[in-house]
């Protein structure tokens, strides 16, 4: 895990410019983050190989109570884009499947072209309404693979 | 009088001379530089990589369309595409707009086929790639795309019934090769179609069922054989690829391939011009949809591009949820998380690739923009849209600031532009795209 943290934080530093500008150098690319009335904890999973510019695919999200308690039923939707690009997600990602440990299967992700990326959660439950924004950075394969 | 005319006409034609010996010690110079402006740093050498047609991965799979490899269908796609039979007035075949000799496109501001469309030609190479068929992506596969001109009542004009007796008269052979067996047309109507004309509509209204649906997985098995010899064709290498690759290796050959300015354009491409942001990958090509302000061609009845089309595709008798898709439902993933009923899609149309874009204008979904050098001033001053929203933004935009992070303005000098259209020249084709060697 912190290995995975380390790996993204320093992705994020080496991003390929690619002709708007660089992610803000302060950019959060953690993926644990509280939602924004602290009432979830979340936990975002991409998958273990990235997928190619343009190829469908899922991640995982986690999704616990600010104790820690996984959350079963929840609703979420998922929204986001390319901040300095003015546009949105190339798709409509959906939650297709309750996995158990309160996680989720979103299906239907997909990233048009390297750059910083926000992935945004709308969650719900009993437990209540809340969000959270995560921010990823989908970089280049280097040159010469 | 004269000696003072005399005079003027000296001093101007040595300031002239002076300048050109400037122009062209400068040039030099830029020349002793263009070794120095061969460097890439690591992040850019992995954006020009990115261009390479080295990494376009083999074209995907279409589990829709069951014959797309098979030889005998590429052949039989050819001759349907060339055969102007298929039309009301046979006159019109594929080939008419998607000239085989032009980069499958026709050079004019919108299609002319028995009548005037509303649309640019695409051109074909590599639209094997797209999710998304067409400007607005109203089809979700190249088999039925090619379907939608066959019955367009002022490109091809016809009507499916009329191309199954063409099919049976001429094609049995070759379709039953790849096919079922044709279905008897004996007794068909010539002319009958479930959206055309009155009596198009009345004449399939009154074929049975069965007769209606042999008559729809013929028109479908058409547009599988098209689809198939539109997907073998193959892009070459451009003088760009050359370039990128050489660079990629560290060949010193590379400082010799592209001019200066090429070089500077390229630099641009991937940097503050950036277009590399939608004009991205191998066919520079984001497959996605996007609002840049294009003026409509009808102001009276504007295009709304994308927005207008998600209904289309997913009521669409011939996608891959269909009856007559090859796919099982579960394969059809585009469909399943396609983005509809969003504002940002108004006015929005697909990137267009950019290999041989010099030399097939005009530009825009209805050849809004004659020149790349307009559509590089367009870019830059990123007029308001008409339709929907512009992604871009212009320097002096409006007070009010805007409340998320927007988009930087596009800015470049007159010769920065200049430079950025030479660039767009290596990528011009040496020869014209032609079916891969089997």
């Amino acid at each position: 895990m912190n290995r995975f943290i380390t790996a993204t934080l320093s992705i994020a530093a080496l991003v390929a410019t690619t002709g708007c500008m660089s992610p803000p150098t302060n950019l959060d690319v953690s993926i644990i983050r509280p939602t924004v009335d602290k009432k979830y904890v979340v936990t975002l999973q991409p998958p273990a190989a990235p997928a190619a510019i343009n190829q469908l695919h899922s991640w995982q999200v986690r999704v616990a109570s600010s104790a820690g308690a996984p959350v079963a039923h929840a609703r979420i939707t998922v929204d986001g884009g390319m901040p300095q690009h003015g546009h949105g997600l190339p798709t409509r990602p959906q939650v297709t499947q309750e996995l158990p440990d309160g996680t989720y299967l979103i299906e239907g992700m997909k990233f048009s072209m390297t750059g910083w990326w926000e992935i945004k959660l709308a969650i719900d439950s009993p437990e209540g309404a809340d969000k959270v924004t995560f921010n990823t950075v989908v970089s280049q394969p280097a040159a010469g693979r | 009088m004269r000696r003072l005319h005399s005079m003027v006409w000296m001093l101007g034609s040595f300031l002239a001379t002076s300048a050109a010996l400037a122009v062209t010690l400068a040039q030099a110079a830029d020349g002793q530089t263009a070794a120095r402006s061969d460097r890439w740093n690591a992040e850019d050498r992995a954006v020009l990589a990115s261009l390479s047609l080295k990494r376009l991965a083999p074209v995907p799979v279409d589990p829709s369309n069951a014959v797309e490899r098979l030889p005998a269908a590429v052949d039989l796609g050819q001759r349907l595409f060339n055969d102007a039979r298929f039309s009301r007035n046979g006159a019109v075949s594929c080939a008419t707009c998607h000239d085989p000799q032009k980069q499958f496109q026709d050079g004019l501001p919108v299609g002319q086929g028995v009548g005037t469309g509303s649309r640019r030609a695409m051109p074909i190479v590599g639209a094997g790639y797209s999710p998304w068929l067409f400007w607005d992506g109203r089809n979700d596969s190249l088999w039925a795309q090619a379907l939608g001109p066959l019955e367009d009542a002022v490109e091809h004009g016809g009507n499916r019934t009329r191309y199954a007796h063409l099919m049976a008269e001429n094609y049995r052979k070759e379709y039953e090769s790849l096919f079922k067996a044709m279905p008897r047309t004996e007794g068909l109507p010539r002319d009958a179609r479930p959206n055309g004309s009155a009596a198009e509509q009345a004449a399939w209204a009154a074929m049975d069922v069965r007769q209606r649906e042999n008559v729809s997985r013929v028109f479908s098995n058409m547009g599988k054989a098209i689809a198939a010899y539109e997907k073998s064709l193959q892009h070459e290498p451009s003088r760009l690829d050359r370039y990128v690759d050489a660079v990629v290796a560290n060949d010193p050959a590379a400082q010799g391939m592209l001019r200066a300015n090429e070089v500077k354009g390229l630099r641009l491409f991937i940097g503050k011009a950036q277009c590399v942001t939608c004009h991205n990958g191998p066919l520079f090509t984001d497959q996605q949809f996007h609002n840049s302000g294009v003026p409509p061609r009808n102001a009276a009845s504007p295009d709304r591009g994308r927005a207008a089309a998600t209904a289309k595709v997913r009521g669409d008798e011939f996608n891959c949820l269909g009856p007559f898709s090859d796919a099982r439902p579960a394969q059809c993933q585009e469909l399943r998380f396609m983005v509809s009923e969003d504002p940002a899609l108004e006015g929005a149309f697909k990137t267009p690739g950019l290999r041989g874009v010099a030399q097939r204008p005009p530009y825009m979904h209805a050849g809004q923009i004659a020149t790349l050098e307009q559509v590089v001033r367009h870019l830059v001053e990123a007029p308001h849209a008409k339709v929907g929203h512009s992604e871009l933004t212009h320097t002096h935009a409006s007070k009010t600031k805007s409340t998320h992070v927007e988009r930087a303005p596009i800015e470049l000098t007159d010769a920065e532009a200049a430079d950025l259209v030479s660039f767009l020249g290596t990528l011009n084709m040496d020869r014209q795209p032609a079916v891969a060697a089997r």
